[in-house]
């Protein structure tokens, strides 16, 4: 294993703690987003706050003042349904004021249910599954005829490996060697209609990318040191692209959806707002406490 | 493959297409050849470009989602499939990810229509201009002969947006004459204030030149317009002839549903231009059974002599 790429500046990196913080505040934006009038995907979105709150506070070369910089890294949120996961973060990074958050779901909005590149930061519109591992394949192609070292980083979500084409993908980025190219799958083993293993098992994962030619590392999805050494130190074999399988939890942080089938999507009443709300906070002060 | 027989010279324009192409990327560093193992570029020589010549496999939903990406990564993507594969297979990816985007993606389709021949139902593709035509941001191109694909290509560098290319299989005859191509101009290759005729493609701009012809002999004159472009169509040459004869005629080898012929009668009806138009194309049915390109076109009513029926239809008004 090669550690290749320095993150930016090592002076302004956030600490451990930081990131927790803007974890936190993420899951409550994505909870005021979801007691909207449209609600929204809270599950999936939860399960990834921590690992795109990592990469856009700590791993991404992007600058929010200059969102379409040639030489930025592209994230790719390829399971599109995270989509208020993704507005969460980049409204905190300042891509966007975060008070346009408000406007979520409500006509005339840039923010959709699923992300297009009309909100500021959004690369490519996601939401049918299956697109992101082939446009993260020409995002790192591109960068390699370039020789620049720009890197894509391809969000997936676990139910969202039944589509054929993330494997049409992954063949072809093995067989490319794309080391510029990292694939994190949001292993929160929920699907709608049930647990992945139930309805389409896809385990032994790990073994299928690595007969792939990915190189693998399974993380705690929700542990930010973790998340920050698995993806800040990418490629972890040269000449092969990576996947980083990060262990989470659909509904993280609000006990009483965390791990259902139901927490797909959820419109939250006012009172369900505030018990949602009041779970965060005591989550986050026992973190604190920990 | 070039050959003369006779005075007619014939070429295939999907190799014209691959020889135009080698020779634009040696002098345009965006663009790049993504193959999907078409076998069209075996023993090419790409010289100082060869890295840009990239072979993803067979997967073609793959090829179009990472055109996209490459594009936006400032490349411009020439991307090679079968027409079937294009416009069936991997439509998803060409609506989301290169339509959407509006990305600079050239999607060089070969074997359209029913030039696979014996290949069969599965590699026909007589929808695909009713697809492509029907994706917004997408321009749809069917040259006429090989001269013309070489032209349209080179052209297309300097186009904004995704392009669709429809080309055929084997070596068809070169049209010589109606003077320069020009994408989204319908070429004028026949005058006369009988009939108009509009036709794309190798094989039925050919049978509309013939007819035309045939229709001559009778007395009949036909205009006959070339629209390579299909979309966005031409429609002040087609108004303009339409308006000028005592009907139309459109003549392509694709199902009849959201073709040239649909395409036409959205720009007559738009326009509020009530005129005679009858659509030579492929009925509502697959075409099954073994025969080669010509063969089959028969076999399917697109023929000299099914545009020359039509014409005469409508000059008598019956």
């Amino acid at each position: 294993m090669t550690d290749t790429l320095t993150p930016p500046d090592l002076l302004t990196r956030p600490t451990s703690d930081q990131l927790r913080e803007h974890a936190h505040h993420v899951r409550e934006l994505i909870v005021h987003m979801c007691s909207n009038g449209e609600g929204g995907h809270i599950g999936g979105s939860l399960s990834l706050a921590d690992i795109l709150v990592t990469l856009y506070f700590d791993v991404l070369r992007v600058d929010p003042a200059d969102p379409a910089d040639p030489d930025r890294d592209v994230l790719l949120l390829s399971k599109g349904h995270g989509g208020i996961g993704l507005y969460a973060v980049l409204g905190a990074r300042g891509f966007f004021p975060e008070d346009d958050l408000a406007g979520y779901g409500t006509p005339g909005s840039a923010l959709s249910a699923h992300p297009t590149p009309a909100v500021p930061g959004v690369e490519m519109p996601t939401g049918s599954l299956g697109h992101g591992l082939p446009l993260g394949v020409g995002f790192a192609l591109a960068a390699r005829l370039d020789d620049a070292p720009r890197r894509c980083f391809v969000v997936l979500g676990d139910g969202e490996l039944q589509e054929g084409s993330v494997w049409e993908a992954a063949l072809s980025a093995g067989a490319q060697g794309l080391d510029g190219l990292v694939a994190v799958v949001d292993r929160n083993r929920l699907q709608i209609t049930g647990g992945t293993e139930d309805v389409v098992a896809l385990e032994p994962l790990a073994d299928k990318w690595r007969s792939f030619g990915w190189a693998v590392r399974e993380v705690d999805g929700h542990d930010v040191d973790a998340l920050r050494s698995a993806l800040g130190t990418t490629p972890h074999e040269p000449g092969r692209p990576t996947v980083v399988i990060a262990d989470t939890v659909k509904g993280k942080g609000l006990p009483f959806i965390e791990g259902q089938v139901r927490s797909h999507y959820a419109r939250l009443g006012e009172a369900q707002k505030k018990r949602a709300l009041s779970a965060l906070r005591r989550g986050r002060q026992a973190e604190v406490r920990s | 493959m070039t050959a003369v027989t006779g005075q007619v010279v014939s070429r295939a324009s999907r190799e014209a297409y691959r020889d135009r192409l080698v020779t634009l990327m040696a002098r345009d560093e965006r663009v790049v050849c993504l193959d999907s193992d078409t076998g069209l570029f075996t023993g090419v020589d790409f010289g100082q470009a060869a890295r840009r010549y990239l072979n993803l496999g067979i997967s073609e939903q793959n090829l179009m989602g990472s055109a996209a990406g490459l594009a936006r990564g400032g490349r411009m993507p020439f991307v090679n499939t079968m027409a079937a594969f294009a416009s069936s297979r991997a439509v998803e990816a060409v609506k989301i990810d290169i339509a959407l985007n509006r990305v600079p993606v050239r999607i060089v389709a070969t074997h359209g229509g029913l030039s696979a021949g014996h290949l069969g139902p599965t590699h026909h593709c007589l929808e695909d201009l009713a697809v492509m035509r029907a994706l917004p941001n997408m321009t749809v191109v069917v040259p006429a002969d090989a001269s013309a694909t070489e032209e349209l290509i080179a052209q297309s560098l300097d186009h904004d947006g995704p392009v669709y290319f429809r080309l055929g299989r084997h070596a068809t005859a070169e049209l010589g004459r109606g003077g320069p191509v020009e994408l989204g101009r319908a070429q004028r290759l026949a005058e006369g204030d009988d009939v108009t005729v509009v036709a794309c493609g190798t094989e039925p701009v050919r049978f509309a030149l013939e007819a035309a012809d045939e229709l001559a002999a009778e007395g009949v004159r036909a205009t006959v317009l070339n629209t390579h472009t299909v979309k966005p169509l031409d429609a002040e040459a087609v108004l303009d002839a339409a308006s000028t004869t005592r009907g139309v005629v459109t003549v392509e080898e694709a199902w009849r549903a959201g073709g040239l012929g649909s395409a036409v009668l959205e720009v007559l009806a738009d326009a509020g231009l009530a005129v005679p138009v009858t659509r030579v194309g492929v009925a509502d049915r697959f075409v099954s059974g073994t025969g080669k390109h010509l063969g089959l076109l028969a076999r399917a009513g697109v023929t000299t002599a099914a545009v020359a029926d039509a014409a005469r239809a409508v000059v008598s008004g019956r």
